[in-house]
């Protein structure tokens, strides 16, 4: 009835637009959302642009010290000549100097002509002469066959063969000098000299300083292995009951104000301090061996158990209250009511946020450094290593530390390569996070 | 035909079933519950009415010691069911959570097939000695509740896929799964629609023959249809309680004359 008498000029009828014409305030919206969008696009971009660079640089520098360049030479050492050799004063010598007339004959026979100059084989092949007579010592049956010997070839001709030192970039050092490279192409052409994939890298155990060829990531693998079964069969225990006390049953007082503002602040405490505390208590005050996975299982537990503590609090908050409501309201016990429904539902997280401090505490440094699982050159591997937990060992990222540590820039493309392996186990742990998570999740 | 079993109703409903007295419910220095004394009666469906916040659902908590979840909360006076005081001591709040049931306000099924929404209650209490009688007893409670036609064909369907109405009615039939003396109901209709609210409301008119009901409702239409007792709750305090006619026809005091023609709440 009102709407009839409204007078035009003081109530002014509405304007009229045409859906068809955007206006301005929705230009400027829409801008500001494209804008938006740009802003995201281009973050997500650079991200990407790094982490390809940073994968590449890795994959280029750590693929070498997955190869290995090997020398083979044919040969036959008679009774006689193991004898002779064996009188001689420098044993060694003298069966290098059987190996390196063996090299020389190999060649000529192939029609090439080198000068047999036993230091430059040296600095090729390393001290032939030990392996040689460790090997007819071990096998004494093999004495009078052709035996095809294979020797690795340093590492300093490791990197000419994949191209890191060429003859324009190589400084004559008593590690190679520019006429060692003549032999080293004599070797080519006569095919005796090639690359192989070095499963010692992978399977082995670190050498010492002046043998960046010899060493590999596999005794660490191991550590950091025994490493991770005890900060899992620790701290998963512990965190997830601490935290199921805490969120379900613990009493809201000044006493749990504390803890949990204790908890928060652990988890930011910088890791070396957990080194010092495991020093301190562990091996100090418990007496507990050095360097033995077991304490930096326990060290890396220490660490691991804040981030576990709270991933498993936010998601059992995470699970709706109205669930608890419903078991206890059926007579469920409180711990009924936690484990049938409450855990069960609180589970992906849980799984994933163990998982994430699993993975930290694999990547851990720092630490390790300060109970002596590192610069360790293992002995006897691999008796006495799988065995255990308190047998001194090292674990992938101390290995890695130590080998970049170390002057000899064979050992550099042998750290690039650690992080590679590093870096499939991290790969290999978050997936199966995703994975566990999309196996819990409900999604009714 | 009708007039033998309304007698035996008429009987059965001069038992008290719970009765509390002078309650006080604090939470932290709130004075929630003022002094409040009931009796509420066997085989009888109770309304609590009252605005918002005047302490219905914080006194039916009180009932089946809900609120001893809440930390803050405290509760004073004595509550007797059957006779025997549900504060004391050496009473196991689960024990006392058996036999008095709870409907929520939003139907909260767990997250599990239906079979189990409905078996969890009888397992944890073993009520069933086997498979064959878990399967009589999740029958029974659905067809009580009655859903069992809608969901008899999906029985290991999760019970979070039924609609809102379904899922509350889902919810009473697990809660009388377990065989409780008194069920109480915190607003269960609050976020259904008028078909589903219906068949609830005419399964608490069946509920009653065997159990002792509490139902807090902010409809005054529903506590008209479905109650026999009527108890006006304002600010904390139980200002009337009465037969359900007497509460809508003649209440005695003017606060719930006002709420109840809407000038209140
Ligand atoms: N968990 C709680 N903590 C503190 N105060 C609460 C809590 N629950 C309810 N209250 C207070 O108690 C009073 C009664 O609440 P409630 O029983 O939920 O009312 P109703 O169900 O009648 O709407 C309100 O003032 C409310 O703020
Ligand atoms: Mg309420």
């Amino acid at each position: 009835m009102s709407d009839a008498t409204i007078d035009p000029v003081t109530q002014p009828a509405p304007k009229r637009s045409s859906l068809h014409q955007t206006d301005a305030r929705t230009r400027k919206r829409n801008a500001a959302e494209k804008r938006f969008k740009a802003y995201g696009i281009c973050a997500i971009a650079v991200g990407i642009f790094f982490l390809v660079v940073l994968a590449v640089s890795i994959i280029r520098s750590g693929l070498p010290a997955f190869t290995q360049t090997v020398v083979s030479v044919e040969f036959t050492m008679t009774q006689d000549q193991f004898d002779a050799a064996e009188g001689e004063l420098f044993k060694t010598k003298a069966y290098s100097a059987f190996f390196n007339n063996a090299l020389v004959e190999t060649l000529k026979e192939k029609g090439l002509e080198v000068e047999s100059d036993a230091k430059a084989f040296e600095r090729i092949l390393g001290k032939t002469g030990g392996t040689l007579r460790e090997f007819y010592r071990a096998n004494p049956d093999e004495l009078g066959k052709e035996v095809d010997f294979e020797l690795s070839a340093s590492s300093r001709v490791d990197g000419y063969m994949n191209g890191r030192l060429t003859r324009d970039n190589m400084e004559d050092s008593r590690f190679l000098e520019a006429a060692d490279l003549d032999i080293v192409d004599a070797m080519i052409t006569a095919g005796i000299i090639k690359e192989t994939f070095n499963w010692n890298f992978i399977t082995g155990a670190d050498s010492g300083v002046d043998n960046p060829g010899g060493a590999g990531i596999g005794a660490s693998v191991v550590g950091s292995f025994f490493m991770m079964l005890v900060v899992l069969c620790l701290s998963l225990p512990i965190g997830v009951a601490a935290s199921i006390y805490l969120e379900e049953f613990a009493p809201q007082n000044k006493f749990t104000d504390l803890i949990e503002v204790n908890i928060s602040n652990l988890a930011a405490v910088p890791s070396i301090v957990f080194g010092i505390l495991g020093l301190a208590v562990f091996i100090q005050f418990m007496h507990l061996p050095q360097s033995a996975p077991l304490v930096g299982g326990l060290v890396l537990t220490l660490m691991t158990l804040p981030t576990i503590i709270i991933s498993t609090r936010a998601s059992l908050k995470a699970v709706p209250p109205s669930i608890r409501d419903a078991a206890l309201g059926l007579g469920a016990s409180r711990m009924q009511a936690v484990f049938h429904h409450v855990l069960p539902l609180a589970m992906p997280g849980i799984l994933t946020g163990t998982i994430i401090g699993l993975a930290q505490a694999l990547g851990e440094t720092a630490p390790l450094l300060l109970i002596g699982m590192v610069g360790f050159v293992a002995r006897g591997y691999p008796e006495g290593f799988i065995s255990g937990f308190t047998d001194p060992n090292s674990a992938m990222p101390a290995q890695i530390y130590t080998w970049a540590a170390r002057a000899d820039v064979g050992f550099y493309e042998k750290a690039w390569g650690g992080i590679i392996i590093l870096l499939i186990f991290l790969l290999t742990m978050n997936i199966l996070a995703v994975i566990l998570r999309r196996r819990f999740e409900r999604r009714w | 035909m009708y007039d033998a079993p309304k007698l035996e109703t008429a009987l059965d409903q001069q038992d008290i079933k719970i009765s509390a007295d002078k309650v006080q419910v604090y939470y932290g220095e709130t004075h929630a519950i003022k002094d409040v004394s009931v009796e509420i009666e066997d085989k009888t469906v109770t309304a609590f009415i009252g605005p918002s916040g005047c302490g219905k659902s914080t006194f039916l908590r009180t009932l089946n010691r809900m609120n001893d979840t809440i930390d803050i909360c405290r509760v004073q006076g004595n509550i007797l069911l059957d006779g025997e005081d549900i504060y004391h001591a050496k009473v196991d709040p689960v024990q006392l959570r058996a036999k008095v049931g709870m409907v929520f306000q939003k139907p909260n099924p767990f997250p599990k097939s239906i079979y189990d929404n409905i078996a969890y209650g009888p397992r944890i209490h073993g009520l069933a000695n086997s498979k064959a009688d878990l399967d009589v007893i999740v029958e029974k409670s659905l067809r009580r509740g009655a859903i069992w036609d809608e969901v008899k064909d999906r029985l290991h369907a999760p019970g979070t896929g039924l609609s809102g109405g379904q899922q509350q009615r889902l919810c009473i039939a697990r809660a009388v799964a377990t065989e409780p003396e008194v069920l109480l109901m915190d607003e269960p209709c609050s976020a259904l629609d008028p078909i589903a609210t219906a068949q609830v409301e005419e399964l608490i008119d069946e509920l009653r023959k065997n159990y002792s009901v509490v139902i807090v409702t902010h409809s005054m239409q529903q506590a008209a249809r479905v109650s026999q007792k009527t108890a006006f709750f304002h600010l904390g305090n139980l200002v009337e309680y009465d037969d359900t006619s007497k509460i809508f026809t003649n209440p005695s005091d003017e606060r719930t004359e006002s709420y109840i023609t809407g000038r209140i709440g």
